[in-house]
């Protein structure tokens, strides 16, 4: 580093993102309480399991290979490019750069940054799988979203010089479409194969209520996730950059935060619409579901997932405005996709995520139509036609139809769904009974002290 | 001589690079890693079969089953 003004950038910048890692822990922790909350009483700890134990496999599979994925493929391959190795090479898992390294003291956070969004997009499935999927299957399916799916859109439609960004003029600065509609659509292609729950539909095919067990445990955890969203949002920006430090179009000396696509914004722009989308999806979300609470917190998370595809740049109240819109048209799709094709989506996660994220690219794409979507020369503006692919590329392409395959496969080796006897009895019926004969001899043991 | 290379810090940082211990041995150490991850995979999923054949194979009669079912 050298320079102090350099040092102190390097440092800062260092601080910055490793400070996004613990809060965007509180997400994790969200999902796992929500889950739980969600689930009934004899699938407690193989759901709590199914969502910790994504932790350390997408951890790992992140650093043997989703890392490379995204600095090698942002051309596609093949579309505005070919495969950028020499950019990669330093995000090997072998590279010398991934240990402690006196040369390079920030490569590692950023992996960590990024890694925590791999997290996200693994739990937002898991929770709409619970109580028939296998562990085994469901932590094949993380990896494949997690390290995988994910990581190339990133590559593709949140990179700089991703081709989608240049060709197609995409812009989704804090995720609406490379997180929450990628989730929601591997989603719902995992729950077509897999099938609903046991009970959930009808003879006639009408859909019953199978609800949360806890349902104070899962607005909790809804709340939790606000908390750890705050993470994500600034995880999302480079805190602080030089025009020169960008090398585009941008002139003069005026410092500036940026998007991850290097085109500037400011933290005051993103803590506003945070919170004013946030509290777009939580009026709609009350007043669409007449105040029930799983679907008012839902609504408000939904709220911040469909308008931050273009947070960095609308204003307040297209935020608040933008944000009610995505949640009410969520909120109809769930119950719409579950009557019409019988798609058990136990904790609404296609809807809040997939449906919310895919309408707020499609949103984004008429509001900051004509705003530059890079700094650089020759990339295409922000325009809805763009967005409108962008989402189906997301949504499907690198969402629903992996989810499928992989589901697909898995089904027929058959290790995708639990044995109907095991779903019957409970996740942790073999646990529960162990508690409740450990537990009697405990009683009797204190009965025969009196 | 240490593992890390470094024996003495009386250096410019600028001129050092990896600190950390067996330099060299990355791709043998992530190879490795990656066996056990795949690994871990099998021998979690013949397990979690294992545990379900298990349970049915005890309790997955219709008796148990509504048993467990008024339980809940």
């Amino acid at each position: 580093m050298e320079g102090n003004l350099n040092a102190l950038t390097t440092v800062f910048t260092e601080f910055y993102y490793w400070a996004t890692i613990p809060l965007m822990f509180f997400i994790h922790i969200g999902f796992c309480m929500y889950e739980v909350g969600a689930s009934r009483r004899r699938n407690h700890l193989h759901t709590l399991m199914k969502n910790t134990m994504l932790i350390p496999l997408v951890t790992i599979t992140f650093f043997f290979f989703g890392w490379w994925l995204y600095w090698a493929m942002p051309n596609g391959p093949f579309i505005t490019g070919g495969l950028d190795t020499a950019s990669a090479e330093a995000n090997t898992a072998w590279s010398e750069t991934m240990g402690p390294n006196t040369g390079d003291r920030i490569t590692g956070v950023f992996w960590a940054a990024f890694l925590l969004f791999s997290w996200t997009a693994a739990s937002i499935v898991s929770g709409s799988v619970i109580e028939r999927i296998k562990s085994g299957a469901f932590w094949i399916l993380a990896v494949v979203i997690g390290s995988v799916a994910w990581i190339i859109d990133a590559a593709w439609g949140w990179h700089s010089g991703g081709w989608m960004v240049q060709l197609l003029g995409y812009h989704d600065a804090y995720a609406s479409g490379v997180i929450h509609a990628i989730a929601g659509g591997f989603a719902l292609g995992v729950l077509v194969v897999l099938g609903p729950r046991l009970g959930k539909f009808a003879r006639d095919g009408s859909p019953r209520d199978i609800t949360p067990h806890n349902p104070w445990l899962v607005c909790l955890g809804l709340f939790m996730i606000y908390a750890g969203f705050w993470g994500f949002y600034v995880a999302c920006n480079v805190p602080i950059i030089d025009p020169g430090g960008i090398g585009g179009q941008i002139t003069g000396d005026t410092w500036t935060a940026t998007t991850i696509y290097l085109t500037p914004t400011t933290l005051g722009a993103i803590t506003v619409n945070f919170l004013m989308s946030l509290s777009g999806g939580l009026l709609v979300g009350y007043l669409a579901s007449k105040g029930n609470p799983f679907w008012t917190y839902s609504g408000g998370l939904a709220g911040i997932i469909t308008a931050s595809a273009g947070n960095d740049l609308y204003h307040p109240i297209h935020a608040m405005i933008i944000g009610g819109i995505g949640t009410y048209c969520a909120y109809k799709l769930h119950y719409w996709v579950e009557q019409k094709f019988k798609i058990d989506d136990a904790v609404g996660a296609v809807a809040v995520h997939g449906y919310a994220g895919f309408i707020g690219l499609v949103i984004c794409g008429f509001v900051l139509w004509g705003h530059p979507s890079s700094p650089y020369e020759g990339f295409a503006a922000i325009n809805p036609l763009g967005q409108f692919a962008g989402a189906i590329i997301m949504f499907f392409v690198l969402g629903f139809v992996p989810g499928w395959i992989v589901a697909k496969i898995l089904a027929a080796m058959n290790l995708l769904r639990i044995p109907r006897q095991v779903e019957l009895l409970g996740l942790d019926f073999a646990s529960n009974r162990e508690e409740q004969a450990a537990a009697a001899d405990v009683r009797a043991t204190e009965k025969a002290a009196v | 001589m240490a593992t890390t290379g470094i024996e003495s810090w009386a250096v410019d940082l600028k001129d050092i690079g990896a600190i950390y211990p067996f330099q060299g041995t990355e791709g043998l150490f992530v190879l490795a890693a990656v066996v056990l991850w795949l690994g871990w995979h099998f021998v979690q999923i013949r397990a979690e079969n294992d545990e379900y054949d298990g349970i049915i194979s005890r309790h997955g009669d219709d008796a148990s089953i509504n048993k467990a079912l008024e339980g809940d």
